[in-house]
């Protein structure tokens, strides 16, 4: 699956739409992804969970910057995540398949919040780079 | 048998009493056939697929996405029994359609997020999980009688 050219412009668009709330996005992608998979909690014994948590908010932001970085060198995903893919390779393992239930709450935020920004052809841009993500991520498993 | 909690039941026939089942479904399937575009092998014979704004505007596909949205209706009257609900439309899906049951679930998730651009703010998080439950289980349905 290759992002076109197409993808990458309609994928950098919606993150300067979304511009300085994408912390917020974060946050709720996660407290979405923590109720609609609750098995997603697994990985997150050791933080409150609650709403408003801090603990999330602050993850939240984390993966939002991870995207964020990830989508202004889209031409180069692998290397931009190169670090955090070690990281989930080597200590964090999540397994492959909540990549996939991440991106899906990312996509209900942005339905949610700016429904506008959320074209058919935006949608398909969006879901490939999440994959896209979720791929480089996973790519040093084994 | 799936146990539906009464928030859950509340969450879901709330949000149906308010969906335009015909606009909902035509951009479900829409959105399945431009994000998922290998989805499109089923429907050689609808025509004109040969881009969003022409999957969009296709009458036949706003159609079946109607179809398959008001059977979802099915579904939620009879929340207690939806493996029985669609038994046959199983049934027809493995030996005449040829589906595979991955679809379905692809399907579901879209209608999601088409829900989640509909009504914003009030598909809450337990909305969500409510949806997310009702899609998963009808694809389990939906899958059921294959052999």
């Amino acid at each position: 699956m290759v992002l076109s050219a197409n993808d990458k412009t309609n994928v950098k668009t919606a993150f300067s739409k979304i511009g300085g709330q994408i912390d917020d996005y974060g946050a709720e992608t996660l407290e979405r992804m923590f109720a609609t998979y609750p098995q997603t909690k697994t990985y997150f014994p050791h933080f409150d969970l609650g709403k408003g948590s801090a603990q999330v908010k602050g993850h939240g932001k984390k993966v939002a910057a991870a995207l964020v970085e990830a989508a202004n060198h889209i031409d180069d995903i692998a290397g931009a995540l190169s670090k955090l893919s070690d990281l989930h390779a080597q200590k964090l393992r999540v397994d492959p398949v909540n990549f996939k239930l991440l991106g899906q709450c990312f996509l209900v935020v942005v339905a949610t919040r700016n429904p506008s920004v959320l074209t058919p052809e935006v949608h398909a841009s969006l879901d490939k780079f999440l994959c896209a993500v979720g791929t480089v991520l996973t790519a040093k498993y084994r | 048998m799936v146990h539906w909690s009464a928030e859950e039941k509340q969450l879901i026939a709330g949000l149906w009493g308010r969906l335009r089942v015909e606009e909902c479904g035509a951009e479900a399937l829409a959105r399945l056939l431009i994000v998922y575009p290998w989805t499109q092998r089923f429907f050689s014979d609808f025509g004109n697929l040969s881009s969003p704004t022409a999957i969009i505007g296709n009458p036949k596909v706003r159609a079946h996405g109607k179809k398959v949205l008001t059977s979802f209706g099915e579904a939620i009257k009879n929340l207690d029994s939806i493996k029985g609900t669609y038994s046959k439309l199983s049934e027809l899906h493995c030996d005449k359609l040829h589906v595979d049951p991955e679809n379905f679930r692809l399907l579901g998730d879209i209608l999601v997020i088409v829900l989640a651009a509909h009504f914003g703010k009030d598909f809450t998080p337990a909305c969500q999980f409510a949806w997310q439950k009702l899609v998963g289980v009808v694809a389990h349905a939906l899958a059921h009688k294959y052999h």
